[in-house]
Order: C-alpha cells, then sequence, then structure tokens
C-alpha cells in the first residue's frame, strides 16, 4: 500500500513540474501575442510582413518588417549553406572513419564549439573577420551578410553535427553487415546505406540547425551590419530581425507602436522558429515509422 | 581421394582465431564440399559464428582480430595479403541470424550488391531480381510490391528476401548464421525446404542451434567444443554413432 501510495506520488510530482514549464511557456506566448497584436490596429498584417520600409521612430513611422525578414531568411539559408556539408561530413568522419584517438579529440572541440557564448564569436567577427573582409574585398564595411552568415555557421555546426552523428550511431549495425557481405566497401557502405539510413535524422539536425541560425541574436546584432533595407549583394548589411528587437527594444516607449511592432516581429520569429520544430518533428517521425522509407 | 580434392570448395587449414588476446578457435581443419549442407553445432559462445564470419572474411571489421593458418578457397588463401576481401565477400554471400534488409525497396534490396558490382542494365538487373526472388520462393508473394519498402515484410519473408539478396550475387558458397532463429515455425520450414533446393547450385554452411535441423538438413556435420572442432563427419553417423562422447552428450541433450 505504502509502495503504491509512494509510486502514485512521485508521479504526481513529476505531473506538476511538467505542468510547471507548460504553464510558463504558455504565459510567455499569451504574453507575447498581447502585446504584439496592438500593432495591428496602426498597420495591416500585410503592410506590417510585407512592408519594405522598416521607419519606426520617424513621423509618421513605418512598420514593414519585410526588409529584416528577408535579412534573417538571407543569413539563415547562406548559414546553412555552409553548416550542413561541415555539419554533416564531420559526423561521418566522427562516427564511421576516424580512428579512436582523432575522434577522441575532435569530438569534444566540435562541443566547445557549442559551448562557445556568441557573444565571443560575435566579437571575433567583428574584430577579426570584419577587417579582413573590409581589406580584402574593399567593403564599406565588414559588418554585412557574408561576415554573419559566417558566424551563424559556427554555431550552428555544432548542433548539426551533434544531431547527426547520433543519427548516424544508430543506424544498426545489421545494416552495415549487410552491406559489407554483399562486398561493399566502407566508403559505398557509408554513402549507399548509412547515410540514407540516417537521413531522417540528419534532416533534423539541418532544421534545428537553421531554427538556431534564424532566432540567433547576439551573432547578428554584432556583425550583420544592421541596415534595415533589401539588401542587393551578399556584402550588403541586414537587420535580422533579433537583431532589431534587441537593438530597438530599449528606446522604443513602453506600449508605443514601436514597443508593439518588434512583439508582433517576436511573433514572427516565434511561429518561425516553431514551424521549423514542428517540420523536424514530422520529418523525424515520419520516416522512423516505414525504416527510413524507401530510399 | 582425388574426388575428395576436387570437390572441396573450401579448406580450413590448422586455423587459430583471436578477439585480441582471446583464442576463439583453436586448430581447426575442416573442408567444405560443393553442393553440400554443412551444419556447424555446438553450445553457445563455441566459435560457430566466428568460423562462419572467418570463411567470407567478415571478421575483418572487428578491430583487433587475428587469424593463423590457412583458409583455401578454389586453391588460394583467402588470408593472404595481396588477396581483397571486396572479392571474397562477393563470392561466398551470407545470411544473418536476424533478418536485416537494408530500409530500401525490395527490389533495391536485391540489386543493391550486383549494382555495386557493375551491373548497371535495366533488364538485367530484373531478369536478375525476378531470378533471385523465385529461387528464395518470395518470388509470388512479393511481385506486386517490388517497390514497397523490405520493412513492411514478415520477418520469415524478410529473411527469404535476404537469402535473395545474396543469391543475386551469384555466390559460390552461402554462409547461413542460424537463419530460422527468430522465425516461427512455418517460415523455419520454408526456409528449410529451400536450402535443400539451393545445394544443388550452391555450397551452403550453416549455423544451427537446432539439432533436429541439423539433422534434417545436412550432409555434414561439424561439432564445436569451446573453441575446437570436436567431431567432424557425415550428418547421419553424427546423430546416429558419433565418435566422441562429447558429441553424443550434446547430442542427446546432456549438455548445451
Ligand atoms: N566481437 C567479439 N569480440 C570479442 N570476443 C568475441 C566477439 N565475438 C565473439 N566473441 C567471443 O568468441 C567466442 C565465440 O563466439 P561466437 O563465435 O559468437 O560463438 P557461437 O556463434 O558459437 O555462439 C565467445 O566466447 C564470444 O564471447
Ligand atoms: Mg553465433
Amino acid at each position: 500500500m505504502t509502495r503504491k501510495f509512494k509510486e502514485v506520488m512521485i508521479r504526481r510530482i513529476f505531473f506538476l513540474f511538467a505542468c510547471v514549464s507548460i504553464l510558463i511557456l504558455g504565459l510567455i506566448v499569451t504574453f507575447l501575442f498581447r502585446e504584439g497584436i496592438p500593432i495591428f490596429r496602426a498597420v495591416s498584417i500585410k503592410d506590417f510582413l510585407f512592408g519594405s520600409e522598416w521607419y519606426p521612430t520617424f513621423d509618421p513611422p513605418a512598420f514593414g518588417i519585410w526588409p529584416l525578414i528577408v535579412g534573417s531568411f538571407i543569413v539563415t539559408f547562406l548559414s546553412t549553406l555552409i553548416a550542413v556539408p561541415l555539419g554533416v561530413l564531420s559526423a561521418v568522419y566522427i562516427s564511421e572513419i576516424a580512428p579512436r584517438s582523432i575522434k577522441e579529440i575532435l569530438k569534444p572541440v566540435i562541443e566547445l564549439l557549442a559551448g562557445l557564448p556568441s557573444v565571443v564569436l560575435g566579437f571575433f567577427g567583428m574584430v577579426v573577420l570584419a577587417p579582413w573582409l573590409q581589406d580584402t574585398f574593399d567593403l564599406p564595411t565588414g559588418l554585412n551578410i557574408v561576415n554573419a552568415s559566417l558566424m551563424l555557421a559556427l554555431m550552428a555546426v555544432p548542433t548539426i553535427s551533434s544531431i547527426s552523428e547520433d543519427a548516424l550511431y544508430n543506424v544498426p549495425r545489421e545494416f552495415k553487415e549487410a552491406s559489407y557481405a554483399l562486398g561493399a566497401t566502407k566508403s559505398e557502405t557509408i554513402l549507399k546505406v548509412i547515410i540514407p539510413s540516417a537521413l531522417s535524422g540528419i534532416s533534423t539536425a539541418v532544421i534545428l540547425g537553421m531554427a538556431r541560425a534564424i532566432g540567433e541574436t547576439m551573432v547578428v546584432l554584432m556583425v550583420a551590419g544592421g541596415a534595415a533595407a533589401i539588401p542587393e549583394s551578399l556584402f550588403d548589411s541586414v537587420r535580422p530581425m533579433p537583431a532589431s528587437i534587441a537593438a530597438e527594444m530599449g528606446e522604443a516607449p513602453f506600449r508605443s507602436e514601436h514597443y508593439h511592432a518588434l512583439f508582433a516581429t517576436g511573433i514572427v520569429l516565434f511561429l518561425l522558429t516553431l514551424a521549423f520544430n514542428l517540420i523536424a518533428d514530422y520529418i523525424s517521425n515520419k520516416f522512423k515509422e516505414v525504416g527510413s522509407g524507401t530510399l | 581421394m582425388v574426388t575428395v580434392e576436387d570437390t572441396r570448395v573450401i579448406y580450413v587449414k590448422n586455423v587459430n582465431f583471436y578477439y585480441g588476446g582471446f583464442r576463439a578457435l583453436t586448430d581447426i581443419t575442416m573442408d567444405f564440399e560443393q553442393n553440400r549442407v554443412t551444419a556447424l553445432i555446438g553450445p553457445s559462445g563455441c566459435g560457430k559464428s566466428t568460423l562462419l564470419r572467418l570463411l567470407n572474411r567478415m571478421n575483418d571489421l572487428i578491430d583487433g582480430t587475428r587469424v593463423e593458418g590457412e583458409v583455401i578457397f578454389e586453391g588460394n588463401n583467402i588470408y593472404d595479403a595481396k588477396v581483397d576481401p571486396v572479392d571474397i565477400r562477393r563470392r561466398i554471400g551470407m545470411v544473418f541470424q536476424k533478418p536485416n534488409p537494408f530500409p530500401k525497396s525490395i527490389y533495391n534490396n536485391i540489386t543493391y550488391g550486383p549494382r555495386l558490382a557493375g551491373l548497371n542494365n535495366r533488364i538485367d538487373l530484373e531478369a536478375l531480381v525476378e531470378r533471385s526472388l523465385r529461387q528464395a520462393v518470395l518470388w509470388d508473394e512479393v511481385k506486386d510490391i517490388l517497390n514497397q519498402s523490405a520493412m513492411m515484410l514478415s520477418g520469415g519473408q524478410q529473411q527469404r528476401l535476404c537469402i535473395a539478396r545474396a543469391l543475386a550475387m551469384k555466390p559460390d558458397v552461402l554462409l547461413m548464421d542460424e537463419p530460422t532463429s527468430a522465425l516461427d515455425p512455418i517460415s523455419t520450414a520454408k526456409i528449410e525446404e529451400l536450402i535443400q533446393d539451393l545445394k544443388k547450385l550452391y555450397t551452403i554452411i550453416i549455423v544451427t542451434h537446432n539439432m533436429q535441423q541439423a539433422a534434417r538438413i545436412s550432409d555434414m556435420t561439424g561439432f564445436f567444443y569451446i573453441g575446437k572442432l570436436i567431431e567432424f563427419n557425415a550428418t547421419e553417423k553424427i546423430f546416429t554413432k558419433p565418435d566422441h562422447k562429447q558429441t553424443e552428450d550434446y547430442i542427446t541433450g546432456r549438455f548445451g
């Protein structure tokens, strides 16, 4: 009887804690929407999302976040383009190819990269990469899309690498044995059996890496340059959404239109990361059931 | 004696095998004859799988293993430095204990090996798929779903698919490591029947835990105990009048 009582108590306590975190998340989301939605009294959803002018402090102000959205997407896309090959290939190398001694060095190094505070990366981008870009390509500023994308890629690589590595590690030994027994070489086995079997996990890794990049604030605040205009070249400055929120929130008067507009930008960002996570979830579940589908 | 020379496909000569410092096989000498089914029996951990995997160099994939002695396959020692294990594995196929189809379509499971070996002609591949599946008595069950995932098949079907996949390489020898231990009795019966058919074309070496199975399907039986080949004889003799007391004790279920 007492044992059963204990079991029930323990279960309830865990349930309670689970509820607390859900409740807090719920409160934050409610707050976000309550503070963000009032902006749509001043500007329509369409003009807010697709308006190409972001002049929140002008008179009359313009609250079009299209340049910010474009800025966010372009640095996310470009950083993904850089981070995916790096992250996936390093995961393949670590899990399938590297001898134990190299693996034991490489793995902690990549994990260390994940632990690097983003402000340090931003600092590096500002002080080292920006002057180099400026000099080498003869630019007005080294704080631009390329710089931000490279720094974001560095942030996304550990995420992509470690989740991909888990996925590769979980490919059943039996698949590899079957492949070798049919006369496949190691590289054939990696390319035709191991990577396809881990593809759902790798896709999840890529999307979570993207979610990480799109939500990252400090790096883009420091190295993206901050121009709220639609860029025309990769060496232009941009102002991704998180950078805009972080930079302007301090100056926006409480419950002013500018303040509400920044919260609404937060809603957009929240929905985007939510979408990324849902897609990642969907991919990992969908492929799991049929054993990675029929690749 | 000359006829014996001619018909033996694999000849294992004074082989010792080590996992790191642990000797898993001691001084094994035995030969496997063409178009025969040879069963390897013995209690768990006695080295049956190790011997089987030695014959197509699958043990190479495990770090720290070492082979002494020779395994002669068609006149050459497969552990010779100039032999490529990939060639060996293409000619000596293997079926595992647990059915292990790839998470690919049935068709792509069968064509995986042949494609890597350079067969790319669509018509040839289709013919090969049909031939292999027919040999494995699976064709009628899957001919309409060749593009569906192999993971959707039942365990018994998966195992026959794995056999078909091995046969698609047109190997000389087929190694089977307890191929029915994960299957129900009906699937087991199907696979035993299949083995009887296949021995007309292939040399088969099968590890089994099941005495009745060894007695039913094999021509020769080798009994292993703690890494040693205790007795190697015609199956009939092993199961009726074994030379060694240990063999008799094992077969009659006194230990094992
Ligand atoms: N990968 C391995 N590393 C180390 N020892 C192994 C390995 N595989 C098998 N062994 C050992 O070798 C012996 C023979 O194993 P195995 O050939 O699998 O036996 P069986 O198939 O007859 O049950 C056992 O003692 C087992 O513990
Ligand atoms: Mg075994």
